[in-house]
Parts: structure tokens; sequence; C-alpha cells
């Protein structure tokens, strides 16, 4: 059983999530949204929304950077494997209650708020309360981990999931002595990953692309999006009517360059 | 093909080039995005309709159509130009109109046919073993069945019911009621025609088919002004909105055009662009206030006041000082300024008494046709008495004279308008005005001490008559005294300065209007100065703001004075502009027969709703007006001392108003009675009505016999809307829950009515069936017996046009009647087959009798030149003179419902007409047999076929002249044989045209000039009223024949109305002793007077249950209230508020605005009951509708009949539902309860 859970089942969870994605790309963009409530009750979301996310990044970014970093890494910056995870604690610990406060602030509006509970879906109240769920199922592993600062732990967590990225069929065995809040905390992480493509947490692949767009590779103020393949030609400059008139007085006019035909392309 | 893929060009340049120096970039990426909005707005057909809900816009708009449902619509652009000159109609429409595609499939929409459970359970189980009458015979003997679903009206529990089911319930009780009580107890109430024409006529033509009762509504809704019957002989008739762009000078007098005339207000714009300068008068700063160079801010229900100032200043600069030149002329040839009038000798004093006639005197001016009805005025050239042309003598039994010419037996002469010089006059004379200022309530008084009579100095002439000597007067002499004009005759109660404080003058307005004097001396001077610069284009836009006062011809004869004075009637640019829905039927003529069944019966069952509503609902037995509070101190001797209702029951008993019910027995019982006595009805009837055999049944209206027992409601909302009263209605009426708070005379101990008899007990419930036919769940709905699914405005085939606009548009069905729902002519078709399937078990042919009211524009309506009531022995009862009609009617109800599908042979044997003359129409019935085809037998053998909607529409269009060149050419011909005068040439260049049905589906088309009309519609001017009048010198169908200023039949006289003047709101006494003593238990409150102004969110355009339009506005009920008020309530922006006195309670949120004057409360008309409405404290019911706090009073002026232009016409003349004197109490809810608790009992129909 445990095998299956986080040996196979971290592939099931990563492939639905993957292939789910791409689908719901491909067929509902129009339920590609955030959903947002704000429209129907401006109170309680904006600081709890931004406690939430602000928290969220960060623990997000710190397990990405904190799992998948090869160990080696940090052995070469000389990070020790306590103090990263005196830094995980306190960072984490932090972003945690942050993240809980705003959390609960969002479930409780959503909640209990007629309008907003109306128009919810059932993946919208069960995305929330999950995400609470790993939040003090994360912040509870404080309290394990605060016993052993040693950093032992956290490194069997690394082997594990690199395991899992880099096909390594003992990956589970590496984590089979961990605590249980541990192992709950992962399930439900894999559980997360798995429904993500069927809640609004598509959200966060979109926050990846968009706004960055124009900053970067738009300097233009205008854009104007073609269906040409290829640029046109290069046009010469408009004479002024009158060099125009004089000029086609005594010459022919010189090609398709200017022409009609250039736009026609 | 795929999002994704498409998006993996990593590799390939996104960047073709630049250009504009980098600042532009061509991109090179997918646009397949486009298409999803190019889908959005994609769109499987388009067609043409409109909106129906008495909007005065009938704007072209395009449907489109997306897989079978409806899914927006745009405003269309492709009216027929104007001419070079002329801005052009577009663009039409408005954001209520651009929302109306959201009922179709919206959740208020009506799906199925419902019955009340109750009423179904028991109608079921009845008809498991009974026929259907006698199953509805047997429900209505047993009390306590009956009683079981009239109290539950309006409190749900309605079921779903089949077609089939639905209509034979409703056939069964209209048969039974035929039966049992008579025909003329089956009512049905629909209002203005114009706005779906052929709905109406579905319903009108299954009701007068089995000799039912169509209500009137242009009268009971108060937007019908008895000012332009009593001055012109004409229900109202006004230019187009194109004509506001040719006025010089433009006058908005509460009329609110940006917000209620939307779709016009362009040309308003464009006027104002044009150079035309605007003066706005409305007691709040509205929208249209901003338009204006000036907006005087009168204080509400005195305007009369500003317009006798306004005419004063006129007068003196424009007619006495100075003579200017056209309006002279004008007034001489076109106004009644140079009649004479006798003056009456009272205790002493003269009083303006009748009209000088040729009767009167001796050899009658050698006039022996109709000499009692002829005028008489003095010839300036040889100084005699002449009869001229014109006056309403000449219009019956002789052909030829009646016209405008400037002639008199023959020859020709000029009137003299004015005795004033002295060889002109025997003498000058003191003449009794009466002066009303001085008895305002106190919300509207200015501490006036002034006598109730005012004798002013007139030049007078004394005259031999057959009976001896008398004094007469110049209507323009009196006219000018009445105004407080020194004319250098000394006396009293005139002035020859305007800062005089004396009743007429600008000082004197000042006080009671609030209005500076300069301004109003300003606002007069420009107005008459670009009148007569322009010869007439000076035009007054005016609302029913001002019409809804219970003295409301007051401030619209002051109005009208105005216009008359200056020359602006029925000239280009100029004239009377009152707008108030969509009340012109164009094609009329055309559609009569089909909408009344006059193809098959004549005459049809009209009612006047307000007498009807007062009646039948007992508002009558709550009145608190009496009669002394406005009769005149210079009334002449009369038995005045009656109540409102008993003035109701004389004018029925002498034919002025019609009745209904008619006769307390069934009237087929009385021709079956006559029959066998072998008697001619008329003469029976009226032998046993002297006899007291038979009595009216308007003397006892709370008789059960005398109850209306059905009642049809469809296009309506009448308990949601027009309803005044309404808490009345829900307690005596459908009797059920209501919120009347007041207790009636017979409980206050007050003194009752004289002739109207009194049950100690008031019935509650007096209908036995109430049906309501719409395609939303109205608040009329949720009250109703039955409930029938109508098609939508975009689901249905019908004709629709508007006064704003010389155009015919259709409404189509874009998509099939969604759910279960048919169109009103299929509905009604429906039940005119059922009928005929249920009713021969009960009725055959049979003999109806038909009481008919003495009618304007027939021969008949110079019946009573006198007042006489036979029933006090005046006179003998002679039906059609002295009394009313009583014509005998066929009817066959074996074949309802193939009348209903036929045009009837009355077509073809008696022919067409309207407004007093009359045509043939055999042709056009043949082409109708050739377009719609034939019945080849059954009981309609012959006849064209009216199967469907559009089949109806083609015969509107066939026999309108509006739309049918040839029957133009037929009407305008008849005319000319009247007038004396060649009036063809208007209709021949339009003889070859005909609009047919799918000629307005392809584009809106302009009507064609029809002589039942008094405008032109041509290349050269816009449509405007009086035109024809003024430029083909075709009279008003007045007694005159002229635009008539004095009005001089004893009850206008007795009630001080004979010339306009300013009359102070009536006090209703709602805020009663009671009441106000509950209010003052601590809580502060304010009581403000209760305006119901149209709004910008709902009507007119779209209804107020519009969840789009609740959006823009505050999602339910609102007052509006200033901000002092409010601050002295201790009332805040969006508290809940109740407002409330004698005649019920309403609850709504406040908005606080400085727009408001202070004193007053403004309630948009008709905001729904069913919408975001909490609990009452006060009645511990529903909040009310803005009619919940109204109660209709009648005016006996308004009741007047029998005498030319005074004469009943069905929404012409007749009593109105004023509302806008009432005051109530408005205080902060404390507790706001939903009343949404579980209901306590359930049950199932079955």
């Amino acid at each position: 059983m445990h095998d299956f859970l986080f040996g196979i089942f971290p592939y099931i969870a990563l492939g639905v999530a993957i292939m789910g994605t791409i689908a719901r790309y491909e067929r509902d963009q129009f339920t590609w949204k955030t959903s947002s409530s704000q429209l129907l009750r401006r109170r309680q979301l904006v600081i709890g929304s931004i406690l939430f996310h602000v928290g969220v990044l960060v623990i997000f970014f710190g397990h990405l950077v904190g799992l998948l970093t090869p160990i080696q890494v940090f052995e070469f910056i000389g990070i020790s494997h306590g103090a990263k995870q005196i830094l995980a604690l306190v960072v984490g610990g932090i972003a945690g209650v942050m993240a809980l406060i705003g959390g609960g602030m969002l479930f409780h509006r959503r909640w209990t708020d007629p309008r907003i509970r109306q128009t919810s879906s059932f993946w919208d109240i069960t995305i929330l309360a999950l995400l609470l769920v790993q939040l003090v199922l994360g912040l509870g592993t404080i309290f394990v981990s605060i016993d052993h600062l040693d950093g032992h732990e956290m490194v069997t967590f690394m082997f594990w999931a690199q395991g899992i990225f880099t096909f390594d069929a003992a990956a589970a065995s590496y984590i089979a002595d961990a605590a249980l809040v541990f192992k709950l905390h992962l399930l439900l992480g894999l559980v997360i990953i798995l429904v993500f493509p069927f809640t609004r947490l598509v959200h966060v692949l979109s926050g990846f692309a968009v706004p960055f767009r124009y900053l970067l590779t738009r300097p233009g103020y205008q854009v104007v999006r073609s269906r040409r393949s290829t640029p046109l030609p290069k046009r010469s400059r408009p004479a002024s009517p009158k060099q125009a008139t004089a000029k086609s007085k005594s010459a022919p006019p010189s090609g398709a360059a200017a022409g009609p035909a250039g736009w026609r392309r | 093909m795929s999002h994704l893929l498409d998006r993996m060009n990593f590799l390939q340049p996104k960047e073709l080039e630049q250009f504009s120096d980098g600042h532009g970039q061509v991109t090179r990426e997918s646009r397949d995005w486009e298409d999803v909005y190019r889908n959005r707005w994609r769109h499987d057909k388009v067609v043409r309709s409109t909106h129906g809900v008495n909007c005065t816009g009938s704007c072209s708009w395009k449907i489109y159509v997306k897989s079978g449902i409806v899914t927006w619509e745009t405003q269309h652009t492709d009216y027929p130009r104007t001419r070079p000159d002329l801005p052009n109609h577009e663009p039409r429409g408005c954001a209520r109109g651009a929302s109306y595609s959201w009922y179709l499939y919206s959740a208020n929409r009506v799906k199925h046919p419902l019955v009340r459970g109750r009423l179904m359970k028991a109608w079921r189980e009845l008809r498991a073993t009974m026929t259907p009458v006698e199953a509805w015979t047997r429900m209505q003997s047993d009390p306590e069945l009956r009683s079981s679903y009239v109290a539950t009206r309006g409190k749900g529990g309605f079921v779903r019911a089949s077609w089939d089911e639905a209509t034979e319930l409703i056939a069964a009780a209209n048969a039974c009621t035929v039966k049992t009580y008579g025909p003329d107890r089956v009512f049905g109430f629909s209002p203005i025609p114009a706005m779906s024409m052929i709905s109406y006529a579905a319903g009108s033509r299954y009701l007068s088919l089995i000799g039912g009762v169509c209500m009137s509504f242009y009268d009971w809704y108060c937007d019908l002004p008895p000012a332009s019957p009593m001055t012109w002989g004409e229900q109202t008739d006004v230019p187009e909105s194109a004509d506001w762009y040719n006025a010089a000078y433009l006058i908005l007098w509460g009329s609110n055009v940006p917000q209620t005339r939307t779709p016009d207000a362009h040309f308003y714009t464009e006027a104002r662009y044009r150079g035309a300068k605007s003066a706005v008068i409305c007691p709040d700063y509205s929208e249209a206030a901003k338009f204006g160079d000036v907006w005087l801010n009168v204080k509400q229900g005195t305007d009369a006041a500003l317009a006798m100032a306004f005419g004063h200043v006129i007068l003196r600069e424009f007619h006495l000082d100075r003579q200017a030149e056209y309006f002279e002329d004008y007034c001489r040839k076109y106004s009644d300024f140079p009649m004479l009038v006798r003056l009456d000798e009272r205790d002493g004093k003269l009083v303006p008494g009748r009209f000088l006639r040729a009767a009167d005197l001796d050899g009658a001016l050698g006039e022996d046709n109709n000499p009692e009805w002829k005028t008489v005025a003095i010839d300036e050239s040889s100084g005699s008495l002449v009869s001229p042309n014109g006056s309403i003598g000449y219009r019956w039994g002789e052909q030829g004279e009646w016209n405008l010419e400037e002639r008199a037996s023959g020859s020709d002469v000029s009137l003299m308008m004015s005795l004033i010089l002295d060889e002109c006059h025997d003498e000058v004379a003191g003449v009794d005005f009466p002066y009303f200022g001085a008895d305002a309530s106190p919300a509207f008084s200015t501490g006036d001490d002034r006598p109730s009579v005012l004798t002013r100095n007139v030049p007078i002439r004394r005259i031999k008559t057959a009976e001896g000597e008398t004094a007469v007067a110049t209507v323009f002499d009196l006219f000018c005294a009445n105004y407080g004009l020194d004319r250098g005759l000394g006396g009293d109660w005139v002035s020859d300065s305007y800062d005089k404080d004396v009743p007429g003058t600008p000082a004197w307005a000042e006080r009671i209007t609030g209005v500076s004097a300069d301004k109003i001396v300003h606002v007069a001077r420009e107005f008459a100065y670009s009148a007569e610069k322009t010869r007439g284009k000076s035009m007054i836009i005016i609302g029913a703001a001002m019409n809804h006062w219970y003295h409301m011809d007051m401030n619209y004869r002051g109005v009208i004075n105005m216009l008359v004075m200056c020359g602006c009637v029925g000239q280009s640019g100029g004239g009377w502009a009152h707008y108030v829905g969509q009340e012109k039927l164009r094609p009329q003529t055309g559609w009569l027969p089909l909408a009344f069944a006059l193809d098959w019966a004549r005459p049809p069952r009209h009612m006047n709703s307000t007498s009807a509503w007062y009646a039948h609902t007992d508002q009558w037995r709550y009145e608190t007006l009496t009669t002394d509070e406005i009769l005149s101190p210079t009334a002449p001797e009369g038995d005045w001392d009656i109540s409102m209702i008993d003035y109701n029951i004389r004018a029925e008993r002498m034919g002025w108003l019609p009745s209904a019910p008619q006769l307390r027995t069934n009237p087929l019982a009385v021709a079956k009675s006559a029959k066998e006595a072998g008697k001619e009805i008329p003469g029976y009837v009226a032998e046993k009505l002297k006899s007291g055999k038979l009595s009216m049944s308007c003397e006892d209206p709370d008789a059960p016999e005398n109850w209306p027992r059905n009642l049809f409601v469809w296009r309506s909302n009448l308990l949601g809307s027009s309803g005044k009263g309404h808490e009345y209605f829900l307690k005596h009426l459908l009797g059920t829950d209501h919120g009347v708070l007041g207790r009636d005379l017979g409980e206050e101990g007050r003194e009752r009515p004289k002739e109207a008899k009194w049950h100690e007990e008031a019935p509650r419930g007096k209908l036995d069936l109430l049906v309501c036919i719409d395609f939303r769940m109205s608040t009329t709905a949720v009250y109703s017996d039955v409930v029938l699914p109508t098609a939508s405005w975009y689901e249905k085939n019908d004709l629709n046009t508007s006064d704003m606009h010389p155009f015919i548009h259709p409404l189509q069905a874009a998509v099939d009647p969604a759910y279960e729902s048919k169109s009103d002519w299929e509905i009604f078709k429906a039940i005119a087959c059922k009928f005929q399937e249920v009713a021969p078990e009960l009725l055959g042919v049979e003999t109806d009798i038909v009481a008919l009211p003495i009618l304007h524009d027939t021969p008949a309506e110079i019946a009573q030149d006198q007042v006489r009531d036979w029933k006090k022995g005046e006179c003998d009862l002679i039906p059609g003179k002295t009394a009313p009609n009583f014509v005998t009617v066929e009817r066959d109800y074996t074949a309802i419902g193939d009348r209903f599908c036929a045009l009837g042979p009355l077509m073809d044997k008696i022919g067409n007409g309207g407004k007093g003359i009359s045509w043939e129409t055999g042709q056009e019935v043949q082409h109708l047999r050739e377009l719609n085809g034939v019945w080849e037998d059954g009981p309609a053998k012959g006849c064209p076929k009216i199967i469907t909607d559009i089949d109806a529409s083609e015969v509107v269009l066939m026999l309108a002249p509006e739309s049918n060149g040839e029957v133009a050419v037929k009407a305008w011909e008849a005319l000319s044989k009247t007038t004396g005068r060649e009036l063809e040439h208007l209709a021949r260049p339009k003889e070859d045209e005909k609009i047919r049905f799918h000629d307005i589906a392809a584009q809106p088309r302009k009507i064609i000039s029809s002589p039942t009309w008094s405008g032109l519609e041509s290349e050269n001017v816009c449509y405007n009223a009086g035109y024809t009048n003024v430029h083909e010198l075709i009279p008003w169908r007045t007694l005159t024949g002229r635009q008539q200023l004095y009005q001089d039949h004893l009850w206008m006289r007795a009630f001080g109305e004979g010339l306009m003047s300013y009359r102070p709101p009536v006090d209703l006494k709602s805020i009663t002793k009671e009441i106000n003593l509950d209010a003052r238990d601590g809580s502060p409150h304010v009581v403000l007077n209760f305006i119901t102004p149209h709004q910008k969110w709902g009507i007119h355009s779209t209804y107020s249950d519009n969840l789009l339009m609740l959006t823009l506005n505050r999602g339910g009920p609102v007052i509006w209230i200033s901000e002092n008020d409010a601050t002295e309530a201790g009332i805040v922006d969006n508290d809940w508020v109740e407002l409330y006195n004698s005649n019920g309670a309403l609850t709504a949120r406040a908005v606080v605005s400085q727009r408001i004057k202070d004193g007053t409360t403004f309630m948009y008309h008709a905001q729904e009951k069913i919408v975001n409405t909490p609990g009452s404290e006060r009645t511990g019911k529903r909040g009310g509708i803005h009619n919940s706090v109204t109660r209709a009073v009648l005016k006996p002026t308004h009741m007047i009949g029998g005498y030319a232009q005074q004469s009943y016409g069905f929404n012409y003349y007749g009593t109105v539902g004023s509302n806008r004197d009432e005051f109530v109490i408005v205080r902060k809810m404390r507790k706001v309860d939903w009343l949404d608790g579980e209901a306590k009992t359930k049950e199932a129909a079955e």
C-alpha cells in the first residue's frame, strides 16, 4: 500500500494533472479563470486574498526549491541540512500561518455570504477546504520536525521527490519511516495535484504567462497581428503630391513596391 | 486545430517587422480566439418587431434569432427618409427596449395555463359528473365552494392546466354568466390598442360577439385630458415629434422628454441646435430641465395659476395694448372669441350663461334646422347679429355650411371680437366670476382671503330675444375680464400692472407658484413674440403630470388658452403636444369593425372604466369629497347637493355616460318579455323604467345582480399599475386580503349618497372569475383565478402605431411562442370556439338589448340643449334623446367561434366610417375575400376568413383610410359633402397606395392622410393636430365649430368652469385624525404630497420587474424624497420607509435627492409588488403598489353628455381617475418583515 501511494500514485496524479490540464485547455478555454467573487462582495477578499496568495506562493516556491534542488547544490553552497531545515521551518511557518489566516478568511467569506455560496461550485469550496487542510497538516509537521533538527528527514523527502522525477523505482521506500503527519501531508499534496485541472487552480498557470509578455517581448505601443507569414516588402517613403505628379510625368511608376500589388500579397 | 499545439511555436519568429520607429510591431500569432467573438454575434435570422407596452416610441427593432432562441435586439435604422430640411427619425429605441428579450426566457415568464388550486380542485370534481355549464352553475350556487377560492386570491397556489381545460372553464363561466345575469356582466379590460392592435382586437372581438363589456382605459389612466374634447371635440390629437424641430419656441411643461420619450428626444436636441428657445416647467430638477434656457420650478399642482399669469401678459401685450394682426385674425376665425354669451341675472348680478343661439332670437335668423345649436356673433361691417357657418347645428340635418369660411347665411361676414369700443356696447356692467384661490387646503394656502366671487366690469350689449331683453357679451370680453386685465372700464379685481397682486397677474401667480413674476413675464413675452414672428410656431409639450390633478382641466385649459391666443394650434411647429402613452391608433376606422365585431352586430358595449371601477370596487362608499367643496358660488339654482356617485347615476340615466351592467334584469330576459308582450323594445324598456318595473344597475352597484361577474384582463397590469384605489379592488372586487385603513361613510356616520342604494354591509368578492392573460407573472396575474400564457412581442404578428411618428410598425413572430404560450389572437379564438361548444346547452340565438349613451360624432350629440332628468319628471323618457337608447342586437351564441373567424356581412350592408362620416366598403371586403379566402359553408358562408393574426392585420389595413388610398379618397369625399368644400385633393396622390402587412414587415410605412384625424402627413408638412381645421377650414367638432374656450353647459357653469381659472388641489382628507394620531406615537414622520411620475428604468418600454433594469436602479420599489423632508423624518438614503394614509400602505426604499421639491414625494409609477416588497408595519400585509395610497374621485363636469363635444365617446370623454391630490405619511420602518415564512397548509389540486 505504501508503495502504491508514494511510488505509483504520484505518477497517476501527475499524469492526470498534465493530461487534464491539456484537455481543459483544448476543450474549455472559457472555464480557465480565477472565478473571482470580488463583484459580489469586496469585504474580506482583499486582505484575505493577499495573505493567502503571498503565503501560498512562498510555500510553493519553498517546496519547489527545497525538494527538487539536488542535494549537492546545498552541499556545494555550504548550507547544512540542519540550517536548511530551520530556514524551512521559520519561513514556511510564517508563510503557512499567513496563508492559513488568509485562507480562513476566504473560506469563511465563501461559506457564509449567501450570494457567494450560491454562485460557488462544488470544486470552488472543496479546493479551498483541501488547501486549508493541507496548510494545517504542513504546519503540523513543524511539531514533529522540531524534535530533531538534524535535517535528516528533509533529505529523505528530497530523495523521494527527486526519485519520483528520476523514475527511481525505490523512491517510495525512502520515506517509509516518515511520521504519519508527513505522509498525510504528502498524500494530500498529491491529491491536490490530481484534482488541479478540474478546479480554478489552473489559473496558476496563466499567472506565469500573461503579464510579463508585454514587458519583455512587446515593447511596441501598437501590436498588429498579421495573417501574413512574411514581412511586407519595404516601401519607399511616399513622395509629396507635387513631387509625385512631377515624377509620373517624367518617369513611369517604379514598380510593385509602391503599387497596390504589394498590399494584396 | 489544437490550441496547445498552435502555441508550440517557440521556434518561429513572432515579430514580422516594426514600424513607427519601433512603437509598433507586426506579429504573427494565432488569431483563432477572434472566432469566439465572431460567433458571439453570429445569428440565424433577423426579424423586425417592436415593443407593445404603452410606450409612445413604437421603435423598429431587429430581433436576432440564434438556434431558435431570441438572443438580443438592436435598433433598426431603415426608416423612410424625411425631407431635406428635417432631421431623420433615427435613432429610435432606448435601453429599456433593448433589454426586452430578457423576458422571453426569464423565470417570471408564464409557461403554462395556470388555475388557482382550489378552483381547479372543485372544478375537476364537479366536471367528473357534470357538463361544463352545470359544473360552473353548481360551483357558483355553493357559497362555501365559491369563497374557498375567492378568498385565496393573491396567495399563491396555482396549478397547471391544459389549454383545453382552462378554456373550457372560462367559456363555461362566460356562458353561465350570460344566461344567469346577462352578457353585460362579463367585463374585459385591456388598454391602448395602438401598442398591439390585433391582440386588443382579439379579446374585444370575443367580448363584443357575446355581448360583453369592453372597458375604457385612456380616461381611467387619467391620460385623457378632458380639456381636449371640451375645446376641440377631439379626444387627443398632437404633433408628431419631428414637428418639434419646426418650433421656434418650446415650452416643456411637466413632460420629461429625455426620460420618457427617449427615442424622440433627439428632435428636441436638434431643435435647440437649430436655434429654438426652450423653457422647462416642472417642480423637480428633471432630465428635461437641463435642456431648458430657463427652468421654472413651479409648485406642484399650481400650474393653472402660472398659465393664467402667462395669459395675462399675452393678452395685455399682444391683444389689448397692441393688437398683433396675426393673433387677431386667427382668433376671429378659429376661436369662439367673437361668439356672444348671454349674461344671466343672479341675485341682481350678472353671471355668464349660455351661448346666445339663433333659436333665442325672433325668427331664429332664418335658420330652421337646429337653430338651438347655432351660436350667434356680431358682424363687424353691418353690426347685426349673424349665425356664422360651422357651429354644430350646421353639421347635422343639412350639408354644405359646416365649415369655417367667414360666412353666415350665404354672405361674407367678419366677426366682432370685442364690444370695447364705445359705439359697440350699450353699457359697462359688473359680471360675477367665481374665485377659488382662497379655498386652498393648508398645504397649498397662500393666506389668500379674497371673496369667492369677483365682480369685474365688462362691455355688454342688450338685445331682444324671443323671451325679452337680455344682456350679452363676447367671449373675448369675458375672457379678458376673467384674466384680471384692466381695460379702462373701471371696477375692481383688474390690474393695469404686472406687479399688483390681483388674480391673474404675474405678481399674484408668484405667490401661488413660487415662480418669480419677472420670469413669468419674460417667458410669456418670448413665447408670444416667437409665435407672432413665425405665425404660430410656439409649442407646448405637455405630459400627463398636470393632467393627473383633480382640477386638470384648469391646468390644461390654461395652456390651451395661451396657444389659441397666439395662433399656434394647427400651425406646423406649434400647438399643443400632449404625450401620454400610445393613444394614437392610426388605422382606427379600419380596426374598429374587427375589434368590436361591428361586422356582425352594432353597437358594441363600451364602458367608461373610471365610473365602473369607482362603483364596483366600492370606492364611492369612502368618498370624502363633497359637492360644496367644488361647486361654484355662482352656480345657477339647482339640486346640486348630492354626492359624486349620485351625479354619475344621473349622468347614466340621462344617457350621458354608459352603464355596465345596464339593467338590473338580464337584458336577454327583458327582450324575451317584450317579445311576449308584443312590444317594440325601446318603448317597452322606457315604459318599464318609468313605472319602476325595471331599474338601472347604476342605482344599486352593491346588489349581487349588478356585480361584474367575469373579468378578463389582458395586455394590462390593472392590479399592479393602473388600478387607482388598489386596496379597494382587493377588498371589494376580489374579496381577498387588503390594506384599506379607513372606514366607509356608514361606519364614519357621514352623509350617504342620495341616489345610490346603501347596503350596511359592503360586498366582498364580487367577481366569480378573474382571468389574466400575460406573458409574465405580473401583480395582476398573481391575484387572478386563471392565468393564460401569451406570446411576447417577439412571438406574434401584430400592428403598432404611435402619436410620435407617422409610421405603421409590425410586431412579428421571430420565434414561435415559447413554452405553452399562444398569441392573444389564438387564445381568444380558442375561447370563442370553446364557447360555441359549451354554450348551446343554455343559449341559442338570443335578442340582447344594448343601452347606448348619446354618442359624440353622431346626429344624437345635439340631443339635450337643456339638462332635464326624466326621473324627476322634468321631461319624458325618450330613448336616445333624454335617456340612453335601447338598441336590439341579435346574437347567435351557437356560432361565436365561427363569427370570430370571419368578417361578417354588415361591412357589405352598412359600410364603415368614423367621426361622423361614413363610406361604403364593398370593394374592400371583396379584396379581403380574395386575399384571405372565403368560408365555403357554415354560419359565416361567403365571408372573408380571419384565421391568423396576419389575416386580422390585413382586415385592419384594408379597411383603414390611413393604409388604403382608395378608402382615404372615399372618406375625404364624404367629408367634402358635409363641409361643402373640396377635400379629396388631400388623398388623390395616394389613391393607388395600399399598405399590406408584408410591406410594413419590409420597412415601416408612413400613413396616408385621413379625415378622421386633424393633421396631414405629406411631403410638405409634419403631422400636426388641427392642421386641416386651420388650412382646410374644417370645423372643430364642437358646439361653436371653433376652438371653444368658453364652456356653457349648465354643469360647467355650476362647477365654475365656464372659463379657465386657478383651482387649488382638492382636500381628499385621507390623513384622517386617527391615522395622524397613530403616526405621532413617537417616531418622526412627514406628511407629503404623493406624486407618481413615469420612471427611467421601467415604463415606458418595459415593465419594472425586468432584471436588467432593476440592476441599473435599486432593485425594487423606491420613493424619492427631498433632503429637508428626509432630515425631518430621520430618513437617510436607502432606508426602508412606509407610506400610508386611509387608503392603504406601501413600502419602499427612500432615494434622498436634491432634485425633489420639499413637500412632495415621488413614487415612480407601476413598480411591481412582486419584486422586493416587504410587509407593511401598518397593515400587516405585503406592502402595496403606488396605487395603494390612492383612491379615484369623480368630477361631475366629466359626466356631461348629449351636448355637442361634451357627449360620450369611448376613451373620448368621461370621468378620469385623477390621483395627484393625495397626501401620505412617510415614516422610516422600524422592522423590515419579508413575510416569507412557510405556508401553513398545503393542498394539491387533485
